[in-house]
């Protein structure tokens, strides 16, 4: 196979050091004036507006820095990390651009500048899009009501797990339905927020369809059952055709059905959730909306459920009520709150500007190009020596995203998937998603086109893993000892590992480095 | 029998057996060879850890064991005929195979006239090489570990092998999980003649120094080709990860700490079993089966016989029991001292099984399997189990023969 010539790229090198450790005492980046006599004689100076016992006692240990040296040090970190701005399949999260356009709109001062205390009379603009956001949603799914709390995913996914409480408590079954069913295949949050809720789970492995069996549900259903909680298709791109099916079973057993409707790119406006039954189902505005991801927030998993379950939904609520706007704070029923107020709000207006922008036509060929685009990239990457798909025997066509395995690749060069990721960057590609946990598949790999990268870019980034791989056969230690052209080579992840080094906040790292110097 | 350890030598010279000469006389080539190692398995029920050496044989005996190679061998053979007919077979002789063979009514030749009335590892071996010499397309064997190695150490891997399995340790990857799979097997044998594909497998057997530091382990003695059949075919024994995952030590300590009082609790062979006897502060016989009563063991490396009088003195009970890694193994390998009786008077109900969640998802096909020595208990048990993999934590495993 002839080899395509790649773009040279190497990441810039600017050894950057933390942003608490730079600037100087008494720099600022913005003064901002005394205010005017006649203001403090009207409002009062600030001892008289923050009470004593809230006021700091030392002044918060920002580090001091021009505005100028702020913004240069963000851009000397973006250009470290691609920016975010290479070619990235980065499968099950559905990478798309975020138009300037919606950051502009979320950014308006009439948006950005509401609070949620306000009176719900100066709030009717924003309580508009919340509420069109919520009546797209359910056109999208069939659901009655969503909800905009849940700050991402897998918080969606315990909302579903905190009202599955509720619901059987309600009926006086909880103590007998502890059981929550779901699959090997589907997102681990699912299984980890049922547990989190005080459910017992129940996992059902995958047969050789590539899901699993209708007879391995039923042997798992019972009167203990509570709920099912999937995503489908799951992440290797296989849709179990029986799902109606199985939550007609789940239903007969007493359960609730949930629908992790993640990975929606594929089938967007094709099939709704309520109409294979489900009771509940979320969708994600950080991936299949267009709304930004930013390094694991902010986010927004949007969480909708069938009449019957809107009585448990948190609160607040917005409502329309006789032309008119309004919150509901309370219900009797309602599992109270998962997240503060009525969600991301600039989250949630990103992604309705995204979506009305597309209509109703644009999210159908999104979807089908996701698809399109999936199987195209499918032929190719197969055709490359090495690569092998997840139950390689299957021959329905996968939706928008496909497992592949580098296992012969490994086994033949001894050369593992991380080195091949870790090689690709070199070319100015971001790195692959492999596999959630567990890894069925030797030597994951999972590439998303979704509806955003062109021919060009999909055919680039398969030249880049054609490439690397060939490497891998003729010169594996390039591949194994890479990134060679980024702004660190291998990193040394056991700190992550090692709760004593860990330090997800500056304080956590000095108070663990410290302790590090004098033991 | 193996008598000595001489893993991994070959044999220097093949001895010119009766049936080299038929060959050199032009006899057509046999697809299918079978040797029977009708000691093999005995000491299981028995609670000795194998049948290997002449001492055991003797043990075993002493306590009342009986041979059940040949029972599984027939159900093979049985199988086999129902499938193909009256097909040629070269059989080990006498006792070995070929008695066994002529009765279920296929058309056998020997490969020596005469078998001796207590047969040794030697008369395997020699019954291999003549298989070597006739070049079957299959070799098929009835034992366990220990014969696997003798005809491992007599011919290497110059032959096909499948095992019907029919020893106490199986850690090898050349047994088909039940006697009728081996039927299966060996009709693609006769089927496929040369064209049946084959990869590669292990010759393994139990780490004796291992399991006496209270791990469960396999030494690997060697490679041979099996025939490529994941259906039928279980691979090598996976051992047990140096360090057991959090999940199934807290999961160990949960059910130590949830005895039901007054309960008979049988616990299967295995490291899985004896963190729980571990949390209750005993320690279990690795591979053997104990028994606990309100937080006490009351017996140790019990036999079937043992196991069956504390049954009836106990109406509530329940076995605890963990998986042969990398081949799925719930009933018939390591434990066979859990006989069908056993597990027909505790009732499949009260079966726990347990297992951390990599070992069950590293199983392709996701298939637990069960080879009691009756094919009406193992249909019972067959079907989807629950297996505990953590606290809280379930995953739904298929149980098939
Ligand atoms: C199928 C599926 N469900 C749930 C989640 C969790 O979503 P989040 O990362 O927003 O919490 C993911 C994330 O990758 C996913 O792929």
């Amino acid at each position: 196979m002839s080899l395509p010539k790649l773009r040279q790229y190497h990441a810039a090198v600017w050894d950057e050091p933390i942003v608490m450790e730079m600037g100087r005492a008494g720099r600022r980046g913005m003064v901002f004036p005394t205010s005017d006599a006649e203001v403090s004689a009207a409002d009062g100076t600030l001892d008289t507006v923050i009470p004593a016992s809230a006021r700091r006692q030392h002044p918060p240990k920002l580090p001091e820095l021009s505005e100028f040296e702020v913004q240069r040090h963000y851009l000397h970190l973006a250009q470290e990390t691609l920016g975010m701005m290479g070619i990235s399949l980065f499968g099950t999260c559905t990478m798309k651009y975020n138009p300037r356009v919606s950051e502009l709109v979320a950014a308006r001062p009439w948006l950005a500048e509401l609070h949620p205390n306000q009176s719900e009379e100066t709030l009717q603009g924003v309580l508009e899009i919340v509420h069109g956001m919520n009546q797209i949603l359910c056109e999208l799914s069939g659901m009655a009501q969503f909800v905009f709390q849940p700050g991402g995913g897998a918080d969606a996914a315990y909302t579903h797990a905190c009202i599955t409480r509720a619901y059987h408590e309600h009926r006086g079954e909880l103590a007998q339905r502890n059981e929550i069913i779901t699959t090997i295949q589907a997102h681990p949050c699912n299984a980890a927020t049922a547990a989190a809720a005080g459910f017992n789970v129940v996992t059902l492995p995958l047969e050789e369809a590539g899901y699993p069996s209708v007879a391995a549900l039923e042997a798992a259903l019972s009167d203990r059952t509570a709920a099912l909680m999937v995503n489908n298709p799951d992440d290797m791109g296989i849709y179990n055709p029986n799902i109606k099916r199985w939550v007609e079973l789940v239903h007969q057993a007493g359960g609730l059905a949930f629908y992790d409707h993640a990975n929606f790119n594929g089938v967007m406006s094709r099939l709704r959730a309520r109409e294979l039954g489900f009771d509940a189902c979320m969708f994600m505005l950080h991936k299949t909306f267009g709304a930004p991801k930013g390094g694991g927030g902010p986010a927004v998993g949007a969480y909708g459920c069938s009449e019957d379950l809107v009585a448990f939904l948190p609160r607040p609520l917005v409502r329309q009520v006789g032309g008119r706007y309004t919150i509901e704070h309370e219900a009797p029923l309602s599992v109270g709150r998962v997240r503060e107020f009525w969600g991301n709000i600039p989250q949630v207006v990103k992604a309705y500007a995204w979506t009305r922008a597309m209509g109703s036509d644009g999210l159908r060929q999104a979807a089908d190009i996701s698809v399109l685009a999936n199987n195209y990239m499918e032929r190719r990457l197969l055709a490359i020596p090495g690569v092998s798909k997840s139950f390689p025997e299957l021959s329905s066509p996968r939706l928008e995203m496909t497992r592949y395995s580098l296992a012969k690749v490994a086994e033949d060069t001894g050369v593992t998937v991380l080195d091949i990721q870790n090689r690709m960057v070199d070319f100015g590609v971001d790195a692959f998603w492999l596999s959630h946990e567990p890894w069925i598949v030797p030597e994951p790999f999972t590439p998303e086109a979704g509806e955003l990268w062109s021919k060009e870019d999909i055919d680039y980034w398969i030249d880049v893993l054609a490439t690397v791989i060939d490497e891998a056969y003729n010169d594996p230690d390039t591949v194994r000892s890479a990134p060679h052209c980024q702004a660190i080579h291998k990193v040394d992840g056991a700190g992550a590992d090692d709760p004593q080094r860990w330090a997800t906040t500056w304080r956590a790292y000095q108070y663990k480095h410290s302790i590090q110097v004098t033991s | 029998m193996r008598s000595s350890p001489s893993h991994g030598k070959q044999p220097t010279s093949s001895p010119r057996t009766y049936f080299e000469l038929m060959v050199k006389a032009g006899a057509a080539r046999p697809r299918l060879g079978i040797i029977v190692n009708p000691l093999a398995g005995i000491g299981g029920p028995a609670a000795l850890k194998g049948s290997d050496g002449a001492a055991t044989v003797a043990e075993a005996r002493a306590r009342g064991a009986r041979p059940e190679a040949p029972l599984r061998a027939e159900r093979t053979l049985q199988a086999l005929a129902a499938r193909v007919g009256p097909a040629e077979l070269l059989a080990a002789p006498g006792a070995m195979g070929a008695d066994l063979a002529r009765r279920v009514g296929f058309s056998v030749k020997a490969t020596s006239r005469s078998a001796p009335s207590e047969t040794s590892a030697l008369d395997t071996r020699v019954a291999a090489t003549a298989m070597r010499d006739a070049d079957v397309g299959l070799l098929l064997f009835a034992g366990g570990d220990g014969t696997a190695r003798d005809i491992h150490d007599a011919i290497g891997d110059q032959l096909p092998l499948l095992g019907i399995p029919a020893g106490v340790k199986m850690h090898s990857g050349v047994f088909a999980h039940s006697p009728e799979a081996a039927a299966r097997a060996a009709e693609a044998a006769l089927r496929n003649g040369p064209s049946l594909p084959l990869r590669g497998a292990d010759i393994a057997d139990v780490d004796e120094q291992a399991a006496r530091d209270g791990r469960v382990a396999s030494i690997l003695y060697g490679s041979v080709r099996v025939p490529d059949l994941p259906r039928l075919v279980l691979p090598t024994k996976a051992g047990s990860p140096a360090q057991p995952g959090a999940e199934l030590q807290a999961l160990c300590r949960e059910i130590a700490d949830t005895l039901e009082p007054s309960c008979l609790y049988l616990f299967g062979p295995g490291s899985t079993t004896a963190m729980v006897l571990a949390a209750l502060g005993a320690r279990g016989t690795l591979l053997g089966v104990d028994a606990v009563l309100d937080g006490q063991v009351v017996g140790k490396d019990l036999t079937e016989s043992q196991t069956l009088a504390l049954l009836d003195t106990h109406l509530d009970s329940r076995l605890v029991v963990g998986l042969v890694g990398g081949q799925g193994m719930l009933f018939g390998r390591g434990n066979r001292q859990l006989t069908a009786a056993v597990l027909s008077r505790v009732g499949a109900d009260r079966i726990t099984v347990l297992s951390a969640a990599d070992k069950l998802l590293a199983l392709t096909p996701p298939t637990l399997w069960v080879d009691t020595g009756d094919p009406v208990l193992d249909k019972h048990l067959s079907g989807y189990i629950r297996v505990r993999v953590g606290p809280r934590q379930q995953i739904i495993m298929t149980v098939s023969s």
